[in-house]
């Protein structure tokens, strides 16, 4: 009994003796294998590619129109210059810290936000047809020109909202309409690039997030316009002769702000006959810029302006 | 009996105007022509508002190669050249006029006696149809003159006439080979003759019995055309199948028919050239099917509408659209547009009013991909449009560009035939148009 | 008048949907399941239904409260095909209990761990069976099936008679049962797969509904053969005629109805056949080398995880790509 137990006692620790100087043998030669090999193909890299994608946001997002953050870091390290490459969601300050980097001043840029342009979703127009393939803007585009009539607005099948990697945008199931929540908004353009009508455009965020913005690019002429939706611009040019700053521009009856050279009096939102001229985040107005006209159309700027200061209270509460 | 090699499906005919003689439209008092009705660079208007125009006045002009002429189809005033919305809701410019009378322009001979002597030169002929604004009117509205222009180096063999028709419920080209077969000929010999060949194929789907056995009497009258009895598959009718059908080539990838020899021109487009040529006749109406399941049989008609008729006053003249209507189309329902706004005016290549009812129209909800397979096999281009919606869902252009997207040709054999309801060929649709955009950046750089 | 929809082209629709597929396969199936209950009585029947109810339980169950994903798939009849599988790969000796288990690791392990229908990488009807055979070796058993006994005439106690399958007859040795009975399904086995006529009468109610297509059935059962040939020419007292594979064991079943599942077999036609062949030719490798006596759920299942690779490098001739 003893002795068989001891033969297998020898035996074991024999493949236990054999295994171990295997092992160790064949560890050896291959980290020999891989030493050469690692060896053979070295790739020298400039070290402050790894600095610059360190400071990067690492979001790869690819707002800044690279692959990712380390191809803008490549990008960057391999031209030595900053031109045209601009992290949209680090902004200045990380532009500074890669600028401070490669030994190079950074030109400085203000924050800026996604906007949509179109505020007709399903409140402000009136549903003609009803869509009823993908749910995808690029294939409801090719098909019709909106529920509503407009071949201009948003679709509000959500292509921005899918493109957003920072879940800044989401469709209100309410109005149909995207919407941009602006702490979560990095600018990186994605959306931008996703929409298939440009209903999204990148305006300056403005001082406390206060703008004003046409919220429509119908290029129809007014009554057209009009016809499909309560809240178009009719191109009637009040704003651009109440403006005293000259910012607005009429081009193919549609009026544009120009927001480097907006001073958001809001003359504009006062003056538009159809409310298309949209003012948020900006304190509760006072009563007496009430005027016969807006009472007319069925959401007046005031209900606009209620709201927008509503989310941004909400927002503040958050904060 | 012949057919293309590969895929294609079996779509319920339901032809039910089949019967139906082509009747003439009267005319509608307030006209609305699209400035550009072709595919191609826009064409440039010639009027303003307050001109008068005559029937077959020129009233846009082609302003680069691809690009094709437009002649007014009524007499009347301009009162407006403004966008006016077609019938996806999008905007276009167009020519508003308001129609008095009946009145033609000098030098259109509006006899219906068929003249047979084709005196016009090769060259000539090619001008003419320019001149008169043919398009392709097998649905891709590609303007004829320009298939004529041979490039450098390249032979034409063949003339395909399609009479395939292969879309379900659309009659007008059954109509035309029935009632104008012998000017369906006579157009025939004058492409040949452009084209400075002898042999010309016409290939009919053999649910068109009438029709073949019109077109097949004829062609013993007309030496060097043939008609070829085709089986039936959906999407006969294409270009490449059909030329894949009736000689056996392939086209290859992005290449346009004249790479493989083949001339291909739908029978409508035949009859245009005709008109055209020996009447110099411009092309500004065409034969339309209103036609629908819903529809009461004597209200299903094949109707020669002129070129800027609102849709509804079709409608109205066909008795109405019934109560439960869901759904209207343009052209077929494998290829047609859906119809968004009825006050939109017809074009050259509108080849149907399709009405179906609520429950037709309706789409089932998608439910998840069991990788049956059936797309792929019935993919008349050889895809795996399973793949491609995959991969266009993903946002990977290039791997689909790789996979051959840009080869679809949008016939919906795959939508048709998926048994999950997956809206594959939409997701497709996305992946060409963004692959387009793909290549265009890239020919930029 | 109501406010017209909007869509892209296509309009119209073929007829075939899921539903009518899945429900067409439970359909070709019953052939099989009515030679069964006539071989091995009422004892067949209620395993499947146990089985079928089993696995539409545990795949409501899942759905409802694990992915939280609408429950229309319950309707879609893909579990009743599971189900049934599952209980046609089993003798109908199998204890209710374990016929159960094996509907949870279908279900639970081999479709909805991937999501549920149409992300399974395997066959779950196979996955459960393969669970139950490896688990539970003595239940499964290898020599004692219950003996098939006609419903009409003899012994009333079916489980009181048991005996060899046909493949363990080939291994073991033994007398073999005569071709005729083995056609009709006069033989041990489990106890959907005994009889070849049923299954090739819903295998061509299948083709002629373009359920499925001839690719997968042809190449597996022609690949299995020419092998099978192959071996019986070389040596013919150590491999048995190729008609005996064809005819024995879960060849059949599994070339109609398992290796044809959509989900789990290649999309291509040029796909499905080297699918059917590499299903052919490693059965009749398990079969004559392996330790066990049969080798489809192995080789149906080893070939559904090569599918992806399959999918990926076999493609379809285009048109216009012509050399």
């Amino acid at each position: 009994m003893q002795l068989r137990f001891k033969v297998i006692r020898i035996t074991m620790g024999t493949i236990i003796i054999y295994g171990v100087i295997a092992l160790t043998i064949a560890g050896i030669i291959l980290s020999l294998v891989l030493y050469l090999v690692a060896q053979k193909f070295k790739v020298v890299e400039d070290p402050r590619i790894d600095q610059v994608a360190e400071a990067l946001p690492g979001a790869n997002c690819g707002g800044c129109g690279f692959a990712g953050c380390r191809a803008l870091a490549e990008a960057i390290v391999k031209s030595g210059n900053l031109e045209g490459k601009y992290c949209p969601v680090g902004g200045s300050p990380v532009m500074t810290q890669v600028a401070s980097i490669m030994g190079l001043q950074a030109s400085a840029s203000e924050p800026m936000i996604a906007v949509v342009r179109c505020n007709g979703g399903k409140c402000n127009t009136h549903k003609k047809v009803e869509y009823d393939g993908a749910k995808d803007c690029v294939v409801a585009n090719q098909n019709f020109a909106g529920e509503g009539g407009c071949s201009f607005g948003c679709l509000g099948l959500g292509n921005c909202a899918r493109a957003c990697k920072f879940d800044a945008l989401a469709i209100n199931e309410e109005t149909g309409l995207p919407e941009v929540d602006e702490d979560k908004c990095v600018s990186c353009g994605a959306c931008v690039k996703a929409c298939p009508r440009g209903v999204i455009e990148f305006r300056k965020k403005g001082l406390k997030s206060r703008r004003v913005f046409v919220s429509c690019i119908n290029k129809e002429k007014g009554a057209a316009a009009k016809k499909n939706c309560d809240v178009a611009c009719i191109g009637c040019g009040k704003c651009e002769k109440v403006c005293p700053f000259g910012a607005i521009t009429i081009e193919n009856n549609l009026s544009y702000i120009d927001f480097n050279k907006c001073k958001l009096c809001r003359k504009c939102v006062a003056e538009c006959p159809t409310g298309a001229i949209l003012a948020v985040n900006f304190p509760a107005p006072k009563p007496k810029v009430e005027t016969p006209v807006e009472n007319k159309s069925e959401v007046s700027p005031e209900a606009k302006q209620e709201n927008t200061t509503e989310t941004q209270e909400n927002t503040n509460t958050q904060n | 009996m012949k057919t293309f090699n590969k895929g294609g499906v079996h779509p319920q005919e339901n032809k039910l105007a089949s019967n139906s003689k082509i009747e003439v439209f009267p005319l509608t008092k307030k006209a609305v022509v699209f400035v550009s009705q072709h595919l191609g660079a826009p064409a440039t208007c010639l009027v303003k508002k307050g001109d008068k125009v005559k029937v077959g006045t020129k009233i846009a002009e082609a302003s680069a190669f691809i690009c094709a002429n437009t002649h007014s189809p009524y007499s009347g005033t301009v009162t407006k050249v403004d966008m006016a919305t077609d019938f996806n809701g999008f905007k276009k410019p167009a020519i508003y006029i308001d129609v008095q009378g009946d009145e033609w322009e000098e030098g259109i001979d509006t006899s219906t006696e068929i003249k047979r002597e084709i005196t016009l030169e090769a060259k000539d002929i090619v001008q003419r149809m320019k001149d008169c604004g043919v398009v392709g009117l097998g649905g891709a509205a590609f303007p004829t003159n320009v298939k004529y222009m041979i490039p450098e180096g390249k032979k034409a063999e063949f003339l395909i006439i399609n009479g395939v028709e292969c879309e379900p419920y659309l009659t007008s080209d059954n109509r035309i080979m029935v009632e104008n077969t012998e000017e369906i000929f006579i157009g025939i010999e004058i492409m040949k003759k452009a084209l400075g060949i002898n042999t010309a194929m016409i290939g009919i789907e053999n649910n068109k019995p009438e029709a073949i056995s019109m077109m097949t009497q004829m062609s013993k009258k007309y030496k060097g055309t043939s008609v070829v009895p085709l089986k039936m598959k959906y999407p006969q009718g294409a270009e490449k199948q059909l030329i894949n059908a009736l000689t056996g080539r392939e086209v290859p990838s992005g290449k346009l028919p004249i790479e493989v020899g083949c001339v291909v021109d739908n029978v409508g487009t035949a009859l245009a050239i005709y008109y055209a040529v020996q009447k110099n006749r411009p092309l500004i109406d065409n034969v339309l099917t209103f036609t629908g399941k819903s529809i009461k049989t004597e209200n299903q008609k094949n109707l020669l509408v002129r070129v800027g008729t609102p849709l509804q006053e079709i409608i109205d003249y066909c008795g109405g659209l019934p109560e439960d209507t869901g759904k209207l189309i343009s052209g077929g329902p494998m290829m047609g547009k859906a119809i968004m706004d009825t006050s939109a005016p017809t074009v050259k290549t509108t080849s149907s009013i399709l009405v179906m009812n609520n429950k037709e129209s309706k789409r089932s909800e998608p439910s998840p991909c069991i990788r049956c397979g059936k797309c792929v096999e019935a993919c008349p281009m050889g895809l795996e449009p399973v793949l491609l919606s995959i991969l266009c869902s993903q946002d990977k252009w290039e791997e689909a560009e790789k996979e051959c997207v840009m080869d679809c040709i949008e016939c919906g054999c795959c939508l048709f035939t998926c048994p999950a309801n997956r809206p594959l060929l939409d997701l497709i649709r996305v992946g060409k148009f963004r692959v387009g955009a793909l290549r265009r950046a890239r020919a930029q750089k | 008048m109501s406010v017209f929809n909007i869509s892209g082209s296509p309009h119209v629709h073929s007829v075939m949907t899921t539903k009518k597929i899945m429900w067409g396969v439970v359909l070709a199936m019953i052939p099989a399941l009515l030679v069964s209950i006539y071989f091995f009585g009422i004892n067949a029947l209620v395993l499947t239904l146990v089985s079928v109810a089993s696995c539409l339980f545990f795949e409501w169950i899942i759905q409802k409260y694990l992915l939280k994903g609408d429950l229309s798939t319950l309707t879609d009849g893909s579990a009743v095909i599971t189900g049934m599988l599952l209980a046609f790969n089993v003798p109908s000796s199998l204890p209710l209990w374990l016929i159960i288990l094996g509907a949870l690791v279908s279900i639970g392990v081999g479709k909805m761990t991937f999501g549920g229908l149409g992300k399974n990488p395997f066959n779950p009807a196979l996955v459960g069976r393969v669970f139950l055979f490896l688990s539970f070796p003595t239940d499964m058993a290898m020599s004692a099936w219950p003996k098939p006994t006609p419903l009409f005439g003899g012994s009333s106690v079916v489980d009181a008679l048991t005996g060899p399958t046909t493949l363990s007859i080939i291994k073991q040795g033994g007398d073999l049962p005569s071709v005729m009975d083995m056609f009709v399904g006069n033989v041990g086995g489990s106890f959907g797969e005994i009889s070849a006529i049923a299954i090739i009468i819903g295998g061509i109610y299948m083709l002629c509904r373009k359920i499925i297509s001839w690719h997968i059935p042809v190449s597996f059962l022609g690949s299995a053969f020419v092998f099978a040939l192959i071996l019986h020419l070389i040596n013919p007292t150590e491999y048995v005629s190729p008609i005996y594979h064809l005819l024995a064991g879960g060849m059949m079943l599994g070339a109609v109805f398992m290796a044809t599942d959509m989900v789990t077999s290649p999309i291509t036609h040029k796909g499905q056949i080297i699918f059917g062949c590499g299903c052919g030719i490693l059965t009749i490798v398990f079969r004559c080398f392996g330790p066990m006596p049969e080798g489809v759920s192995f080789a149906i299942l080893i070939m559904n995880g090569v599918t992806p690779l399959i999918n990926k490098f076999v493609k379809t001739d285009k048109f216009g790509y012509k050399k």
